[in-house]
């Protein structure tokens, strides 16, 4: 039930770095989850659905790739485990194990829409001149 | 319109991570141990810091940071042995995060010796946030049966040490205090295992003298 706290973490980074990249809107957004993170991938996706209301994200679309658990074994540095033992390394049987991938949650990456470069003359180019009253637009010239 | 691809890999919960970074190395140079308590709602924590506190009190300071959905009761119940204890009432959130610790650590006494942190009683979400603790307890009471560790990985994954709690208890119920501790080694055999009971005392000692040996090894990393 934390999953919300999770995605509010998820926009902290996804407003910055869509801003950075100047985007308009964003498509789609792709995180990367542990199948040991203690993240509920169908709760991210409701808690997604709710946050994005009013965001800059408010139309995109939420992907997630699990990953599975990777151990790496410290008596023998064994990478494979048996699951139905327990956490038990399958090439010694040690278990002292320790998860080497599947706890991550990130953001992978985000698909992002940016608006095309304005041709000259558009409402959106004239937005980009200096102000009327700018040093390099002198009013006196204009009129002139 | 032009669509881009932007590769970002940042952690979600990178933000608390930050934050208990800060809050770790703060607590680190004042030389105060911090124990971040984790488990079921009922499984002892209020009670078993009533005693840790009854008897470190005197010789150490000690403070207590209580984290609940609602009320200010176990911050009263810590105040009344005449401990400083702070509330976090989280409103319905269902663990505490660095950022809830950090408002609060303000107002702490920079002498402290030992600072306890009990998270909103659940066995899930408090696991995945960092509170910058400097060890992670998680409480197993007897009632609750010896299958928990199995069934809860995450919590018993990312503590250093198992509690279990009202042993006085053990000769009435079916739970097996041996097979709790296999299970919970099966999944971090790091763990260390303390036996208590609030009610007659038992493992008390251990967790007082570990309290007190941790505290002087944070010192001595320090000096």
């Amino acid at each position: 039930m934390h999953e919300l706290s999770l995605i509010a973490g998820l926009f902290e980074v996804l407003e910055e770095k869509a801003r950075e990249a100047g985007a308009a809107r964003v498509a789609s957004v792709t995180l990367r989850v542990g199948e040991m993170s203690g993240a509920v991938p169908e709760l991210l996706t409701s808690a997604f659905e709710a946050y994005k209301k009013g965001t800059i994200a408010d139309r995109a679309a939420l992907k997630i790739n699990l990953v599975p658990v990777r151990p790496r074994c410290r008596s023998c540095g064994g990478s494979s485990w048996r699951e139905e033992a327990g956490f038990v390394c399958a090439a010694c049987g040690s278990r002292d194990l320790e998860v080497v991938e599947g706890r991550e949650l990130l953001l992978e990456r985000l698909e992002v829409e940016v608006d095309d470069e304005p041709r000259p003359g558009r409402a959106a180019d004239r937005r980009r001149r200096p102000a009327r009253d700018s040093p390099r637009t002198p009013r006196a010239r204009q009129r002139a | 319109m032009t669509t881009k691809d932007v590769l970002v890999l940042q952690d979600l919960l990178g933000s608390n991570k930050k934050i208990a970074a800060e809050i770790r190395a703060k607590l680190g140079k004042k030389g105060i141990f911090a124990v971040n308590l984790m488990s079921s709602p009922g499984s002892g924590k209020t009670t078993l810091l009533e005693r840790l506190c009854a008897r470190l009190q005197g010789r150490f300071r000690v403070g207590v940071i209580e984290g609940d959905i609602a009320t200010e009761r176990d911050a009263e119940r810590i105040r009344s042995l005449g401990v400083a204890a702070w509330q976090i009432t989280t409103h319905g959130a269902c663990h505490l995060e660095a950022r809830m610790v950090g408002r609060v650590l303000a107002g702490v006494p920079a002498d402290l010796d030992f600072l306890f942190i009990e998270n909103v009683g659940n066995l899930v979400c408090p696991a995945s946030f960092d509170l910058g603790e400097s060890e992670r307890w998680v409480l197993l009471s007897s009632p609750e049966g010896d299958d928990k560790p199995a069934k809860y990985p995450e919590a018993f994954l990312s503590a250093n040490s198992l509690v279990l709690t009202k042993a006085d208890l053990l000769p009435h119920l079916p739970f097996d205090p041996d097979r709790a501790r296999r299970e919970a080694l099966s999944i971090n055999p790091r763990l260390r295992v303390f036996v208590t009971s609030a009610l007659t005392g038992q493992g008390l000692d251990e967790l007082e003298a570990h309290l007190i040996s941790s505290r002087d090894s944070l010192r001595s990393a320090r000096a």
